[in-house]
């Protein structure tokens, strides 16, 4: 579609060119396309390795798309009674599901469809992977800050949804693992107060197993899930858009410009080979290593033992969550049972993703900035922001490090009291301590960045005065890279003032206190002067002058 | 709507890139919006504008450029073999019933034919645009996110306009009855789904398992009864009631009725006034559903006589009736009460004295 851009010294056009521009002519004159591809076109990109992740979650669902269909086409969802005839000797004869059937059909008796499996299962794990890799990046760079609170918050469904799709997903085979995964389902609901029996009744169409869960997760798989999943990645892109990337700051970058390649071509190509490269890698590791080898589980049964066997990795925090409950909680109501180990840790879950959700929001009340932001931060720079997000790292991995908690005990020898009971520790102080660490550790490296900025950095090139007197040369920084160091926003923690009615309200007062939480170690940013200052006076240091002198501004 | 510049590319000129730098820091001057607490700095340092652009070794040597398009080329070349070669593969390596050899075969040859067939595209268009296409970055403007104020009071002119011509503000007996029409019409969709179960309460179905008075105590799975006799000092069984592979529910019955038969010295159980006689000379029956979430708990330590679900580790301790003694379980396994029939096969006395597995709301114990 080269309509839009006419060269101006007119060659006689090819025949691929003729062909092209008539394709165009043919589509603009039905769709007015052209001012489509005018707008988008050579709307610019930056660059960044971790801007590819949230990429890397988009073509890993569109992988999982492509084998999802290609499995239905011979996956039946139904727990009718079958016995099993296919070609995998060991389980010849057994009474399954026709879903447990049916799938083993597709591991062993369909060419590629093993392949298929497990491209598929492979590609889910990578898909709810790098989102979580994504929303980590954003919220450590900052770019969930205005104009971007809805964004984040639509990505934040999505990854619930990819949750969801991935539970949902493991269940269907309805092997022993699977059996075994909604059989702690089942009790996890019928534990909720008041409405957990019913719940679980209607869910089950009956008494657990039944036979229609296989059948209801079937049509949420492929159907409910997918169909709000699309949806909402839909508007997540289409804000992308509109609210253009952010960038990390740099010489030239500012917070009203964007500085990267154009989408046609190079943004293009680059996104677009990298998609066939996160399918390629996907398809080679399904080539090689096996996932979820249903076959060797056999069919579901509640009453054989699975020891040591693992959830996707995704779903670990929520079993650790259940395991790290001591015993005995709960308690009656009257005739009613109250059973706070599941309540306790779905409570605790439930609070700490809703944290996740808001945020953004948070982050804004306290700050009060109604500015938009599209310079990312660097994590440093908002010590407070990411010491949270650390502790908040580090309780999801000790959740997660739980459900896996009698495979650390036999691996490294110990008891599982004495691993359990730590990790109850850890969930409390871990996220405490690695909080206090970061935030230290933040400030350092801010505190580092002004020296340097300012004085430069040591070369190890040691110089003897004409006093007789050693010193070690300090090598000043370029103004390029500088800029990278001392442009952030800074904050102050807020001043408590009465309204114009002479009052200082609650909310205020919470505000002013979280502010004062968040802002009152702060490192201002290099001033001019201040670099001036230290350009001039020296330092008693013997400063080489900086490697390239930049243009002139204006 | 948000306006969206045209692509702005950054001339080659430094002084030209410095000033597009200083007109967009002018527009930042402008805006409105409270930065709240954060402080403004009022002596900023300048930014320094791009730096110089740095060609590459395609840029400046045109046989570079050339070797680059021909391994860009190779690398395309490469997916198309791929992509032939998992057809072949398809095609020479069919899976052999019985052979799992035959699998692993199909399944790595065609993902390799595949995975070629993707990572040459993947890496070749990755490589053109590395090394062939533009690569000095350009410069786009941002605008504010909102709408331009003449677009805002035109939007504010349409829902004007809406509820002048509709009245909705105005008429509000017609309003209010169509936001109680509106709030009742998902209603009886929420009824609709009340057939997701049948129509027996579930409450009474979670207190009651198969077993009754007489039940033999049969292995799991294959049904036949067991002896007394045959359960020696510090063995155990899977045990489920007679009869239950007959079932049409047979997996909904064994989920709560599977049990672990196991053979103490009778001095070594701690047994409760209450349940004196529910064991047969050292010889004990407990549910096999976890009480936490309701796993199977089957993992059987012989010297410590503690069972231990593989599930969240919870530990019962079969010598003190099952209590819970680790883990996040909060009630001991319902123990069934079992005695021996004229025959010397082992058979439960009555059902389960509570429900078994997972605690619920209405359980009431
Ligand atoms: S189900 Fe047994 S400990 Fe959780």
């Amino acid at each position: 579609m080269t309509t839009t851009e006419t060269p101006k010294t007119v060659l006689a056009p090819t025949r691929g060119a003729r062909f092209t521009g008539a394709a165009a002519n043919y589509i603009d004159e039905r769709t007015s396309i052209s001012g489509l591809v005018k707008e988008l076109g050579r709307k610019i990109f930056p660059d960044h390795w971790s801007f590819m992740l949230g990429e890397v979650a988009l073509y890993s669902f569109i992988v999982i798309l492509l084998t999802g269909t290609f499995l239905t086409f011979f996956f039946q969802a139904s727990m009718a009674d079958v016995t099993y005839a296919g070609s995998y000797i060991p389980l010849k004869g057994v009474d399954m599901s026709a879903a447990m059937n049916s799938t083993l059909n597709i591991s062993f008796d369909i060419r590629g469809g093993l392949l298929m499996r497990q491209v598929h299962h492979w590609a889910a794990l990578l898909f709810v992977a790098s989102i979580g890799l994504h929303m980590l990046r954003i919220y450590f760079t900052g770019a969930f800050r205005k104009p971007r609170e809805l964004n984040w918050l639509i990505g934040f469904v999505l990854f619930v949804l990819a949750m969801a799709e991935g539970f949902t997903g493991y269940s269907l085979p309805d092997d022993l693992l699977s059996g075994n995964g909604l059989r702690i389902i089942d009790g996890l609901v019928k534990g909720l107060p008041v409405i957990g029996t019913w719940t679980s009744y209607l869910l089950f169409g009956g008494e657990f197993p039944g036979t229609a869960i296989v059948g209801r997760l079937y049509t949420l798989h492929i159907l409910l899930l997918p169909a709000i999943l699309v949806a909402a990645l839909g508007i997540h892109l289409v804000l992308l858009v509109i609210n253009k990337h952010t960038q990390f700051a740099g010489p030239g970058k500012t917070n009203d410009n964007v500085v990267g390649v154009p989408i046609m071509p190079v943004f293009a190509a680059k996104a677009g080979g990298f998609f066939f490269i996160v399918f390629g890698v996907i398809v080679l590791i399904a080539s090689f290593f096996t996932i979820n080898p249903i076959w060797t589980y056999g069919p579901y049964d509640p009453s054989p033992v699975s020891a040591g066997t693992q959830p996707d990795w995704y779903i670990g925090f929520a079993d650790g969550a259940l395991r790290l409950v001591p015993s005995d909680w709960g308690f009656m109501i009257g005739p009613w049972t109250f059973s706070l180990n599941i309540v306790a840790p779905v409570l605790v879950l439930g609070l700490f993703i809703v944290a996740v959700a808001i945020y953004p929001f948070i982050e804004g009340w306290v700050t009060g900035d109604k500015r938009e932001h599209h310079i990312a931060d660097r994590p440093r720079n908002a010590p407070t922001r990411t010491a949270i997000g650390a502790a908040g790292v580090t309780f999801y991995a000790v959740l997660w490090a739980a459900a896996s908690s009698d495979l650390i005990a036999t691996h490294f020898g110990l008891t599982i009291e004495g691993v359990i009971t730590t990790l109850q520790y850890l969930l409390i102080f871990g996220p405490i301590v690695a909080y206090l660490v970061t935030k230290r550790i933040c400030l350092g490296l801010m505190k580092k960045d002004r020296e340097i900025a300012l004085h430069g950095y040591e070369s190890g090139r040691i110089v003897r005065l004409p006093g007789g007197e050693y010193i070690e040369v300090h090598e000043q920084l370029s103004d390029y890279e500088r800029w990278r160091l001392i442009s952030y926003d800074d904050y102050k923690p807020l001043m408590l003032r009465p309204d114009a009615k002479g009052r200082i309200s609650v909310t205020e007062r919470l505000r002013a206190a979280m502010s004062n939480w968040f802002f009152e170690d702060r490192i201002a940013p290099v001033t001019r002067a201040e670099l001036e200052q230290a350009h001039h006076s020296g330092h008693g240091a013997i400063e080489a002058a900086p490697e390239s002198e930049p243009a002139q501004l204006h | 709507m948000a306006q969206h510049g045209d692509g702005v590319t950054a001339p080659e000129g430094d002084a030209v890139h410095g000033s597009a730098v200083t007109t967009a820091l002018a527009v930042s001057h402008q805006t409105v919006e409270s930065p709240g607490t954060a402080v403004v700095p009022t002596d900023p340092v300048i930014n320094p504008g791009f730096p110089p652009h740095n060609p590459r070794m395609t840029d400046l040597y045109p046989e570079k450029a050339a070797r680059a398009a021909r391994q860009v080329a190779i690398l395309f070349y490469i997916s198309i073999i791929g992509s032939i070669f998992a057809v072949a593969a398809y095609v020479a390596f069919p899976i052999v019933p019985g052979d799992p050899g035959s699998i692993r075969i199909n399944n790595a040859l065609l993902g390799i034919g595949i995975t070629l067939g993707l990572l040459g595209i993947g890496l070749g268009a990755v490589h053109w645009a590395k090394q062939l296409m533009r690569e000095d970055e350009s410069v786009e403007l941002r605008h504010g996110t909102r709408g331009t104020d003449a677009t805002r009071e035109k939007a504010v002119e349409v829902f004007t306009l809406g509820n002048n011509e509709s009245g909705i503000g105005r008429r509000s007996l017609i309003r209010n009855s169509l936001i109680g029409a509106l709030v009742l019409t998902p209603v009886p969709a929420v009824a609709l789904f009340r057939d997701l179960a049948p129509a027996a309460n579930p409450v009474p179905l979670l207190q009651h398992t198969m077993w009754k008075k007489g039940t033999r105590l049969t292995r799991d799975p294959d049904g036949t009864a067991v002896k007394a006799t045959d359960v020696t000092l510090g063995s155990a069984f899977h045990i489920i009631p007679e009869g239950l592979n007959d079932r049409e529910d047979a997996l909904e019955q064994k989920a709560k009725a599977a049990v672990l038969l196991m053979r103490l010295r009778p001095e070594d159980l701690h047994v409760s006034e209450a349940r004196k006689g529910w064991n047969y000379e050292g010889i004990v029956a407990y549910s096999k559903i976890c009480t936490h979430v309701g796993c199977p708990v089957a993992l059987y330590e012989q010297q410590t006589h503690h069972l231990l679900c593989p599930c969240h580790q919870s530990q019962f301790d079969i010598t003190h009736e099952a209590k819970v003694i680790f883990g996040p379980a909060r009630r001991p396994l319902p123990q069934l009460p079992i005695t021996i029939d004229s025959e010397g096969y082992l058979v439960a006395q009555s059902d389960f004295h509570e429900p078994v597995g997972p605690d619920f709301w209405e359980r009431e114990l």
